[in-house]
Parts: C-alpha cells; structure tokens; sequence
C-alpha cells in the first residue's frame, strides 16, 4: 500500500461502516517496547538507530496483521503527508518531526500503526471507533504477542518492559478515549471532572494529546500510571472512569434540557445554519460547530446515521485534509474558504433539524 | 523544633507544603517560594506532580558524583537533561536513583502484567547454549574427554527441543 492510496481510503474513523456511538468517539491503546541490548532512540546515533529501524520493519512486514499494509520511512514522506496521518492519530507529531532512521507501519484499514524510533522503538497503536477497551486490547495484545516471537524486547521481570521515560514502565501501555463532552463543557463543569479523574490517576487531554487545545469539546483520558498493575486491571479500572464521565455527560445534558432546552436549540440550529451557509471557516470553529450537531444527533434532532458524516468531517476538516483535496498549496484564508464550501456542499444534503422530537438520551 | 523543610528543587527553606493524593497515595513535595512560582504549582491545571517529583528526585547535590551506564556512556546528568534514559541496561545503573522516584510516579514498583514469555525463553536458551558452548570449550582444552562428550549431546538436546525458536 502507498501513502497516496492509504489518504484516499476512508479510516476506521472516517469509514461510515465502523460502529459510532454516542459521547466515546474512539478507543485507542498503545503499548511502547523496546528492543534488548540497544540504545533507546532519544540517544542513539544515527547507526544504531538505522539498524533497529531496519529490524522493526522487517518484523512488522511479516506479521499477517500488516500484510499489504503501508510501510515507509519518515523523510520519504511530505509534510503534509505526514500532517494527514498526524489528523488521523495514526503518526505523532514527535515522530512527524523525526529526521532519519525513523518511520512507521500502518494496517490497510487503518486501525493498527506501529511508530519506529519516536521515543521508543516501538510505539504499537490500535485505534477504534466507538468505546471498545476489550475488542482494543485484543487486537493490540496479539499484534504485539506475533512481534515478540521474532524481536528480543527489553523486559525485567521486576520493572516489566523497560522504556526510554520511566513513566511508561511496567505494561508501557496508555489506553484511551476520544470523549465528546459538549454538556459539561457548556455547564462549566469540566475543570471538576478533570481534577476528580486526575485523582483516579487518570489524565484528560486535548483532540491531539499532550498540549493541545479541546476544540469541539473533545477530551482524550487515559491511565497516568503504568507500573504495579496489570494490563487488564488498567482497562477495568480507565473503563469504570469512563462509564462515569459517561453517565455524567448525559446528566448533565438532561439538566441543561430540562433547564434552558431553547439554549441549546438555539446553540445546534445556529451551527446548523453556519455550516451550510458561510463562507469563511477556521478550523476550531469548524470543530465546534460540527460539535454541536454531534450533539443534536444524541439529542434525537437528526437521524443517528448521520454521526459518522459528523466523525468523518471532525477529520476531513482539518487543515492537512482540506489542503490535500484541494491540490493547491494554500494560505489559512484561502483554507477557510475552501472549508466552508466544503461543509456547505456535505450540509446541503444533510438532514433538517427536528425540534418537534422530544426525544431525551 | 526540628530544622526548617528544605525546598526539593534548590535547598533554599521550603514555604510551600503541597499534598496531592493520585491513586490513593499522598504525595509530598516542599518548595521554596520561587521553584513553586516557576513551577506553576500556583495553578492548579496547569501543573504536573509526576514532573515535578521526577526532577526533585535528582537534587543537584545528589547527583554530584556523577554515575555512567557502562553499556551506552549514559551519566544522571543526562537524565536530568532528558528525563529519559539512554538504554535498558541503564534501569539497572540507576537504580538507587529510580527506585524512590518510581514509588512517586506509579501505582506499585513490581510489574504485574504481561511478560514476553517466548522472548525469555529465547534468552534462557541463548544464555544456556552459551554456557555450554563455553564449558565444552574448557572441557576439550583440559582434556576431560567424557565431559566434553556430555556438554556436547547437552547441546545437541537444546539446540533440536528449540530448533524452531532458533531459527531467526
């Protein structure tokens, strides 16, 4: 598969087959391994790096998961390829920025993408869409079990998998999800959920991790500690968080229907309105609007198949994506415009909001 | 009284005592006014206990005799700089330095979760073949014949139970 052909495949977070949900827009787990005997690759040189690179790679195209999948080196890339698979979650912006003797491998669908040399060796990510920890881990933990029967990984029996940071030891895994939280936000509830679930050990991010902004309401929250328990006991105790968070996104949606439902009426129409007929969109304001017919899809005032046009669009409206369909090297403004045609084309044909359903989930 | 807290950063008096419970466990730090001004420990969102203890941990004045991972020539200093190691074995160089940091940072200090079995099976086996490949060795030059013969079918045993494994 080639890069070319990898952006022109709808993801599994883009393709309208994968199963969406309401509030967990995705599952991510990824595990971080090492191989034994070699120079972590914050302080390798080139060589060194060159030589584990090579064996990644090896062992990554002889697994049946990645078979026909995408397999390339970082400087063969483009910026702005990089940028689209960086907007896809499947790359860091770490690894984007790597010079040499780095790269990564992608499944054909898109729901595995291996880092080689970003901080670890191996950076193993499974992303799926929906609130799916078991069915993640699953997949994660045989990819990961079929590596292993050809690379040697650093691993104490005392510390468990040895990583550059010692905040990865131990399992070296961070599980996640993607989070819609548009009622807690509204209700400025969300600083209060942060410092509770920091206490449960867990950390709420921004869309794209560690110091990004939460535009369009969406927060990642993952488990900050990954010594002294096993793999298993991380996701039941990250899945109960999340099932709270879950119940109280919908209080709180309740409560603000219940209280002020012309607000937040007021709030989806006018985006609705915006999105099919402006002419200038940023890309945070894109993500807010779309947000909020999320949000009137869970309300019950659009038809539920169109929350995967919604997910689709959270991606295909960032800057990476819009600049690659347009062919042209573009200026911010001129990505605006193209923008909001885009959305206007996709919002001529979407579903009119029907306020007269009442209907509360 | 016993002498004033020193801040965990600079050694300067501590006047600002913070608890922070993540996990069901407390967490200390003392700074002194300055650190937990530069520190950002005044607000709330925008601080990182984790951070922070990991670069408590390594006072300068402890680390002043400077210690090198053998395997990769990486020193504390450099952990100080990066706040990452320079390769597994340096888990074992540093260890007295890890330990109390790692108390802070995780849940437990004793991995409980999955292990890499065929990986150290391999090991074992590699590390076994070895130590046989160097006994028969040693064998053949002192001239104990019968030995020799023993370690030799010794490894021929080990080499055909884990022919497959072997392979790569």
């Amino acid at each position: 598969m080639t890069i070319a052909s990898l952006i022109a495949t709808p993801s599994e977070l883009t393709d309208t087959a994968s199963s969406k949900c309401a509030i967990v827009l995705m599952t991510r787990i990824r595990l971080a391994r090492n191989l034994a005997g070699n120079p972590f690759p914050g302080w390798a040189r080139e060589g060194q790096r060159g030589v584990v690179f090579e064996t990644c790679r090896e062992a990554l195209a002889a697994t049946p998961q990645m078979k026909r999948g995408l397999n390339v080196a970082i400087d063969e890339l483009s910026d702005l390829e990089k940028q689209i698979l960086v907007e896809r979650h499947l790359i860091s912006r770490e690894l984007s920025g790597a010079k040499s003797a780095a790269g990564v491998v992608i499944s054909r669908d898109q729901t595995l993408s291996v880092m080689i040399n970003e901080e670890d060796h191996l950076r193993i990510q499974v992303l799926r869409a929906g609130f799916q920890l078991k069915k993640t881990w699953n997949a994660i933990n045989d990819l990961d079990s079929a590596l292993e029967n050809v690379l040697d990984y650093a691993f104490s029996p005392s510390l468990g998998y040895l990583t550059a940071c010692p905040t990865n030891l131990g399992t070296g895994m961070r599980a996640s999800a993607m989070m819609h939280l548009p009622a807690l936000v509204i209700s400025n509830q969300m600083e209060k959920v942060v410092r509770a679930v920091n206490q449960l050990g867990m950390v709420v991010r921004g869309l794209f991790g560690e110091g990004s902004d939460a535009s369009g309401s969406i927060f990642q929250i993952s488990n900050q500690t990954t010594l002294g328990e096993s793999e298993e006991e991380i996701i039941k105790r990250l899945g109960s968080v999340l099932n709270s968070i879950i119940e109280h996104e919908q209080n709180a949606r309740a409560k603000l229907m219940e209280s002020d439902a012309a607000k937040i009426y007021d709030k989806i129409g006018r985006a609705y309105g915006i999105l099919q007929h402006s002419h200038l969109l940023s890309s945070g304001e894109a993500m807010n609007l779309l947000s909020l017919l999320r949000l009137g899809i869970d309300l019950g005032l659009f038809p539920d198949e169109s929350r995967s046009v919604i997910d689709r669009l959270f991606i295909e409206a960032q800057p990476g994506h819009i600049q690659h369909a347009s062919q042209h090297d573009l200026e911010t403004n001129q990505r605006d415009i193209l923008r909001a045609e885009r959305l206007r084309a996709e919002f001529a044909a979407f579903a009119k909001p029907d306020f007269s359903r009442n209907s509360q989930n | 009284m016993a002498s004033p807290l020193k801040c965990d950063l600079c050694s300067k008096p501590a006047t600002v005592h913070l608890t922070q419970i993540v996990n069901n466990k407390i967490h200390k730090v003392d700074l002194c006014e300055a650190c937990a001004q530069a520190k950002g420990v005044t607000d709330p969102s925008g601080f990182s206990l984790s951070d922070l203890l990991l670069k408590a941990s390594l006072n300068p004045e402890a680390a002043s005799e400077t210690m090198r991972c053998e395997h990769c020539g990486f020193t504390q200093n450099d952990f100080k700089k990066h706040g990452r190691f320079g390769c597994p074995h340096c888990y074992e160089t540093f260890s007295a330095m890890l330990e109390p940091m790692l108390d802070n940072m995780h849940k437990g200090t004793v991995h409980t979760g999955k292990v890499p079995q065929k990986a150290l099976e391999r090991k074992n086996l590699h590390d076994r073949l070895t130590q046989l490949e160097v006994s028969l060795d040693d064998a053949i030059k002192s001239e104990r014949y019968e030995d020799a013969a023993r370690y030799r079918d010794e490894i021929n045993q080990v080499k055909q139970a884990f022919g497959a494994k072997l392979a790569r």
